[in-house]
């Protein structure tokens, strides 16, 4: 009966299935297919014998790696620079769209948001390449650091582990603090003037309009944005991770992403590696499961 | 809001505003400023030099400033060729991506079909789940694509977000349109070509130019996936000579780091000028770009 249906259906949208099947059919082979490659997680992986005839090792892989020192270095390391660049490159861009927000004349603010803007478009190689050489023992944040005696003699602070840290936070700031403010510039630009002669009237100052007007009207974007953020907190941003770290300071740097990354394609160890990437997507997606539902129910917004 | 009177405590707040705001800009472009006129600098003079560079050093005023790095970087052969490799891959990945993402946007923004409901809960599963790294590469290496052309521009072309994003803004086109269409006779692929494309064309315009800045900027898919030097987009070729020299040593020829000192800046500069020669004018579409993906998908 169904199969009736379903024949008249696509005969009737045949147009339709024809265009619909070539994404069908690319999802399958580059989404669906490695979701089913998982298993090798599960395997001691030959060549030989391929994905999905290895040998069956259970959970080995799993075990080896969360009784491994690798387990609680990574997943910290991880969090760590997660919860750095939320508790701190979250608000930044708020503060500074509320700030762009108070200048009055037009030319100043569209030219502090062209410059701020732009290491937006910058890549992460190049980002990376500006930091090896400003951080280099004779760079100029080196000499900076040496000049108000915060450092004793000029070091490549990229080798100092203490230092991989704030640069990476710091680094992301200034990439993304200007980029990060328009969602919120454009919110600030669609609050109802009135509002504001409304409060005017009623005698409030500017701090209290900034309160009562301005924060709320900008309230539900910013739970957006911080719900979003958080479904996407163990994805450390490891491909300028990987350009930045060294061996000396992998006890800070090394995250899931980079370590999945050594493990698997340079020790070539997939099957231990995939355990561990399974691992990661796995949290991954409980993580935005939870904040997306939350998402639909506190905004009546969800991304999905 | 100039129907307010302003306090002078307002003023003191609008110039400690602005100042901050300067600072925030100033430090935003002192090190692409640093970097531009380190390049044109001399060598030499660039080594013995601290702190900022403002205006290109020299040794005279005879020679303002020079070109060797630069004359270096273009007589590099494997740089020119990443540019090409990288235009190949923005180009061709781009089309084929921009055609998927519209054709899909377009089909799942149709009533009607039986199964369109399960090819979105296909789409929506991979915003969630992915088979992670080794799997894909082991797809990707069964299927042979190793090393080749193709795996630069094939495997991500189909973007969940950019189709999702489509097909809201067709949905958001006016039904009449279509169904006056629809009675003079045209079929899918017509209303497609004819009536959804040219109205949603922005929007397509938009996320185009969105993957396009991405695959510029990318290195990740050409480490994982590439091995042969000649395939290389321009950002591997960029992370050679940036960031892989010894960071841990910590003496040696010092004659030759100057040259490459010279030589990282003048490619820095030739990598990013691109980008900066277009940015002004695609700013707007990119905080477009913005926008539209806040939407509710």
């Amino acid at each position: 009966m169904r199969w009736i249906e379903l024949k008249r259906d696509i005969r009737m949208n045949k147009g339709l299935y024809v265009l619909i099947l070539p994404i069908v059919l690319f999802l399958f082979i580059f989404n669906y297919l490695p979701m089913g490659g998982i298993v090798l997680a599960f395997e001691r992986f030959t060549p030989k014998n391929g994905v999905f005839f290895s040998e069956w090792v259970g959970l080995k892989h799993f075990i080896s790696f969360f009784t491994s020192v690798y387990f609680v270095r990574v997943l910290k390391n991880t969090l760590i620079l997660s919860m750095l660049s939320l508790i701190i490159g979250f608000p930044m861009p708020i503060i500074f769209a509320l700030m762009l927000n108070e200048v009055e004349q037009d030319w100043f603010r569209k030219c502090i948001q062209v410059v701020s803007y732009m290491p937006n478009f910058i890549s992460t190689v190049v980002i990376c390449g500006i930091i090896i050489d400003f951080v280099a023992t004779k760079g100029l944040i080196t000499q900076l650091l040496v000049k108000i005696g915060v450092l004793d003699e000029a070091k490549n602070l990229l080798t100092i582990s203490p230092y991989f840290r704030p640069i990476m936070v710091l680094s992301d700031l200034w990439q993304g603090t200007g980029f990060g403010s328009i969602l919120y510039l454009a919110t600030l630009s669609g609050i109802n003037q009135e509002l504001y002669e409304a409060a005017t009237i009623d005698g409030a100052n500017r701090w209290k309009q900034a309160w009562h007007v301005t924060l709320p009207g900008i309230a539900p974007t910013i739970t957006i944005m911080l719900i979003m953020r958080i479904g996407s907190l163990l994805a450390a941003n490891s491909d300028k991770i990987l350009l930045l770290y060294t061996p000396l300071t992998y006890e800070v740097a090394d995250v899931i992403g980079t370590f999945v990354y050594r493990k698997g394609l340079i020790e070539q160890d997939y099957g231990y590696s995939a355990a561990v990437g399974l691992f990661n997507s796995v949290i991954g997606m409980i993580l935005l499961v939870v904040s997306n539902g939350v998402s639909r129910k506190i905004g009546d917004t969800s991304l999905f | 809001m100039n129907f307010q009177i302003k306090t002078p405590s307002r003023y003191v707040f609008e110039v400690i505003n602005a100042l901050l705001l300067l600072a925030f800009g100033i430090i935003c472009l002192l090190p692409v400023w640093h970097v531009i006129m380190s390049s044109f600098s001399d060598p030499t003079c660039l080594a013995k030099h601290s702190g900022v560079v403002l205006w290109p050093l020299s040794d005279g005023p005879e020679h303002p400033i020079t070109y060797y790095g630069y004359k270096s970087v273009f007589g590099n052969n494997s740089l020119l060729m990443g540019y090409a490799n990288t235009i190949f891959y923005c180009a061709v990945g781009g089309c084929i991506s921009t055609i998927l993402c519209t054709m899909g946007g377009f089909v799942l923004s149709r009533r009607g079909m039986m199964l369109k409901k399960y090819v979105m809960l296909m789409l929506t599963i991979t915003m969630f789940f992915n088979g992670g790294l080794i799997p894909t590469y082991l797809v990707i290496k069964e299927l042979h694509m190793l090393d080749t052309r193709w795996v630069m521009v094939i495997p991500g072309a189909v973007n969940v977000m950019s189709l999702v994003i489509i097909r809201t803004a067709i949905q958001g086109l006016p039904d009449s349109l279509e169904e006056s269409a629809r009675l003079d006779g045209a079929g899918n692929l017509v209303i497609l070509f004819r009536i959804v494309i040219p109205l949603a064309k922005a929007t397509v315009a938009v996320l185009a130019l969105q993957y396009v800045l991405f695959k510029w900027n990318s290195y990740y898919d050409a480490l994982i996936y590439l091995r042969d030097r000649d395939l290389y987009p321009l950002q591997m070729i960029l992370r050679e000579i940036l960031t892989q020299q010894d960071q841990t040593s910590v003496d040696y020829d010092a004659e030759l780091a100057m040259y490459e000192d010279l030589i990282e800046y003048c490619t820095i500069v030739v990598a990013i000028l691109p980008i900066f020669c277009f940015y002004p004018f695609i700013l707007k579409y990119f905080t477009k770009g913005m926008m539209v993906g806040s939407l509710k998908g």
